[in-house]
């Protein structure tokens, strides 16, 4: 059970939440994630990065894009309901250490999970690089957070509602043509995002950090239902990321994988939105 | 085979007792072996194969204690012999046939603390049915006396009859005991400790409690209110529960000794990391494990389609790799959701199939197809990343390997393809990697599984072990065994120190 201690909304599907668990804040670390399930018995169960935690007020924040049932029904939560379900933290925390300078690359909603790890790597005396994209200037989020821990500060739109038109690999080349290369990036955003910095980067031989959110269902290292191939390897991303090395990602597969139950999930989304209407309608 | 109704076993055995019971301990071995061995009433195979309810139905009263007088109650006790928990065979079985129920549960609970659950799964044939006496009599193991059928409705009479009893309790001692995973293993340490009066708390990292028992066995071999009973009596004996609560990730394992104060602790996580076949095509979209392809059935309850929000492939054409339980439940399974044709694909022979007969019996029954000495070589995908194809080859058996089962050896270009759009592999399983790779000091094997001495004691003070975390993928029987012999010696360890820190004070 986790109450919900504050909610905002930060975008037309962007959501906030403050969580109350207390275990949670305390043992997390950058790069960890939650599942969370809103019914216990026919609840489907999501993870969600941990974006932020305060061991003062035992608090855990999620940012979540609405996309399917599940999120959307999350969305409608309100401040002082209880999840049912939240159980973490998952997944290795990802290595901080001091590199030298980082590029962190976000793209969308992956720019909640590139903050923690953005703010852990200034911590260390990283030279920080941001670069933050969006489809347009409405799906844009946390800026001013991104921003305040920035070196260097790049926003780009693809439709040019808002600063750069452009998509992130544009920005990414240019860092990476400099005199000095970066140490390392950091990409986390969807899939085709990933892979495309990844295929930036590749011929500049910097080290490419993703992290994958493959379809997961325990988050235990039990089902299998979150492996990826990495390299020649088959990796589960629960127990072995959610990090790997964007080089030896097979971004297609997994892409594929994501697709797996894609018609039923847009039957049961809009099975639901027609009868929210109904309801609606029915209040009238 | 014919399927006989419920109704049709119940008329025949009301018939024919009335001849036993006058003699009933006069019978010389002779013609208790003429006693026709009594069929499990189950559900008609054509109905049951798109419901989700119990196959077997258990035993009539007069049944049972019909198959009970077949019991030669022999002096040398073979059954007890090969029964991994000991319980005293002949004797509870002596106690149904003469309608003794509540005395006959009681000997089962001398030794087993979960018989409903046991009566359903383990596998009897190769344990304590495997040298029964009238088996060997009638040369036919089938024909041994159902032991296994007889635990079970002496288990569902009790409940039926609101029988069961709460284990007493010692008063309460002071010293807190942590149970990491609620499978068999971890609920037997549970009700072991809370007896002796120790505090005990079950850490789970599901939502719902029971491990495997809950989230791999489906509910048409194990319903989930027996899961749900044997839980209650553990609640009431006062072991409480903590779900949703990772142990490694959200609490170290050595900080609930040092922060949390628990005193011992006692680490049961199963069986995880599912094995795949390691061929081209296994990352294709359709391809599962078992273990995501039954805990999406049965946990997340993606079954029942109109109100789970997990969801499960649509298929049509179902290969399953592997011969265990594991492959039985995910065959029949996947008929359940809706599969046409579901084929079972085994590298060696029906002999060598590990899985319990009976759920191999009833498999067949429910038309499943079984494709004996064959194995997937590749799985073939379309333009869009999903199963089409799955490419075999076929075997024949070679020498024996070292477990002396005949190798199977591969037929040259013997390649044939097979029409599936899922494959769900059911090979086994590695070690659960979470607490090793939390817990670094642990000492586990190359394959990951934790080791223990004689007394199911860890590498780490205090911290015990046992069940498939131990033994690699097992059975439920052989989970609960360890359970027992680690809680046996958690009590005594803690039973010194309190009588130690009593010499002190006095
Ligand atoms: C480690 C990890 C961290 C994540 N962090 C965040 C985050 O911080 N914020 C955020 O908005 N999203 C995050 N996600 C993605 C989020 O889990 C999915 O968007 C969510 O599960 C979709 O649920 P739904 O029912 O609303 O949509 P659905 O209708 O179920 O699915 C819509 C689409 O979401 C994807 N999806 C479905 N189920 C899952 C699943 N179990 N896991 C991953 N993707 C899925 C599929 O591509 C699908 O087509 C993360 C995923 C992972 C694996
Ligand atoms: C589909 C299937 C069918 C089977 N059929 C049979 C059968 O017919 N007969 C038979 O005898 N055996 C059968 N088995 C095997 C049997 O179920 C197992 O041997 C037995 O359940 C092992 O018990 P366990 O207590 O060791 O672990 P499990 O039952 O695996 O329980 C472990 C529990 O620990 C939890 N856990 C794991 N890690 C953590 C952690 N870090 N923190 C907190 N909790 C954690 C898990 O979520 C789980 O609930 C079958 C297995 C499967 C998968
Ligand atoms: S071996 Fe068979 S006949 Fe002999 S006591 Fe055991 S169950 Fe009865
Ligand atoms: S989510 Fe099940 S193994 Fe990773």
């Amino acid at each position: 059970m986790a109450k919900i201690l504050v909610k905002k909304q930060l975008s037309k599907d962007v959501f906030l939440m403050r969580l109350h668990a207390p275990l949670i804040a305390e043992e997390r670390a950058a790069g960890q994630f939650i599942i969370l399930q809103i019914d216990d018995d026919y609840g489907e169960r999501i993870p969600l990065t941990i974006a932020d935690a305060s061991i003062d007020e035992g608090s855990i924040t999620i940012i979540f894009q609405v996309v399917g049932k599940s999120t959307l029904q999350l969305s409608q939560m309100d401040t002082g309901d209880e999840i049912p379900t939240v159980v973490g933290p998952l997944g290795k925390p990802t290595h901080i250490e001091k590199f030298g300078t980082v590029v962190c690359v976000g793209g969308g909603i992956g720019v909640a999970p590139l903050h923690p790890i953005a703010q852990a790597l200034k911590k260390a005396g990283n030279h920080v690089i941001t670069i933050i994209g969006a489809r347009n200037k409405d799906l844009i989020i946390l800026e001013e957070e991104m921003k305040s821990i920035a070196d260097e500060f790049i926003l780009c739109t693809d439709d040019g509602s808002y600063g750069r038109k452009a998509l992130v690999t544009e920005p990414l080349k240019e860092v990476c043509e400099r005199d000095t290369k970066p140490n390392m990036v950091i990409a986390i955003g969807p899939p085709i995002m990933m892979k495309f910095c990844s295929e930036t980067t590749r011929p500049y031989g910097v080290f490419t950090q993703v992290s994958l959110n493959t379809i997961m269902v325990d988050g235990t290292g039990m089902c299998g239902g979150c492996r990826v191939n990495v390299g020649k390897e088959v990796k589960f991303v629960c127990v072995d990321g959610p990090e790997f090395d964007g080089h030896l990602v097979d971004f297609d597969n997994m892409m594929s994988r994501l697709n797996s139950y894609k018609k039923i999930e847009q039957e049961a989304h809009s099975c639901f939105m027609e009868q929210e209407i109904k309801q609606r309608e029915g209040l009238l | 085979m014919n399927h006989h109704t419920p109704e049709q076993l119940t008329e025949e055995a009301k018939k024919i007792i009335v001849e036993y019971l006058d003699k009933i301990d006069d019978m010389k071995p002779k013609e208790r072996i003429k006693i026709p061995p009594q069929e499990m009433p189950s559900q008609d195979p054509i109905v049951r194969s798109s419901n989700l309810d119990e196959v077997a139905l258990g035993y009539t009263i007069e049944q049972a204690r019909i198959e009970a007088m077949r019991c030669l109650q022999c002096v040398k006790k073979t059954c007890v012999e090969d029964c991994p928990v000991q319980i005293d065979i002949p004797r509870f079985i002596n106690h149904i046939a003469h309608a003794e129920f509540e005395s006959a549960a009681a000997v089962i609970k001398e030794a087993s603390l979960l018989p409903a659950i046991c009566g359903r799964v383990c596998p009897q044939e190769t344990q304590c049915q495997s040298n029964c006496a009238v088996g060997k009599a009638l040369k036919d193991v089938d024909k041994s006396v159902a032991i296994g059928r007889l635990e079970r409705f002496i288990a569902d009479w009790e409940r039926a009859t609101g029988k069961i009893a709460i284990p007493e309790v010692k008063p309460e001692t002071g010293k807190k005991v942590a149970i990491v995973g609620s499978g068999p293993a971890g609920l037997v340490v549970a009700a072991d400790c809370r007896r002796e009066g120790h505090h005990v708390t079950i850490f789970e990292a599901f939502h719902k409690l029971g491990g495997v028992l809950r989230y791999g066995i489906p509910e048409f071999r194990l319903p989930n209110d027996i899961i749900d009973k044997e839980i209650e009596v553990l609640k009431a004996m006062g072991v409480e529960f903590k779900t949703n609560f990772v142990v490694g990730r959200t609490r170290k394992l050595t900080d609930l000794i040092e922060k949390d104060g628990y005193h011992a602790i006692f680490v049961g996580t199963g069986a995880g990391l599912p094995m795949f076949m390691g061929i081209e095509g296994e990352s294709l979209v359709g391809v599962f494990s078992a273990n995501e392809y039954l805990t999406r059935a049965n946990l997340m309850r993606a079954f029942d389609k109109g109100h789970a929000d997990t969801p499960i492939y649509n298929s049509v054409n179902v290969a399953v790799l592997g011969g265990g339980n594991v492959a039985m439940d995910a065959a029949r399974m996947a008929k359940r959701l809706g599969a046409k044709n579901v084929y079972v694909v085994y590298r060696r022979t029906e002999v060598e199939m590990p899985a319990r007969k009976e759920e191999v019996a009833h498999a067949k029954e429910e038309g499943i197809e079984f494709y004996f000495l064959q194995n997937a070589k590749k799985i073939i995908g379309d333009e869009n990343g999903r199963v089409k194809a799955m490419e075999c080859l076929r075997y024949e058996l070679g020498e024996p390997d070292q477990s002396g089962r005949r190798r199977p050896v591969v037929i040259p270009n013997s390649e044939f393809i097979l029409d599936v759009d899922t494959v769900i592999v059911a090979i086994g399983n590695g070690s659960n990697p979470l607490i090793s790779q939390t817990t670094p000091q642990m000492n586990v094997n190359k394959w990951g599984n934790i080791i223990v001495d004689e007394t199911q004691k860890t590498s780490i003070d205090r911290i015990f072990a046992g069940g498939d975390i131990v033994l690699g993928a097992a059975t439920v029987i052989l989970a609960m065994g360890e359970g027992r012999r680690a809680a046996a010696s958690i009590n005594k360890m803690l039973a010194e120190e309190i009588e130690k820190e009593k010499a002190i004070i006095n």
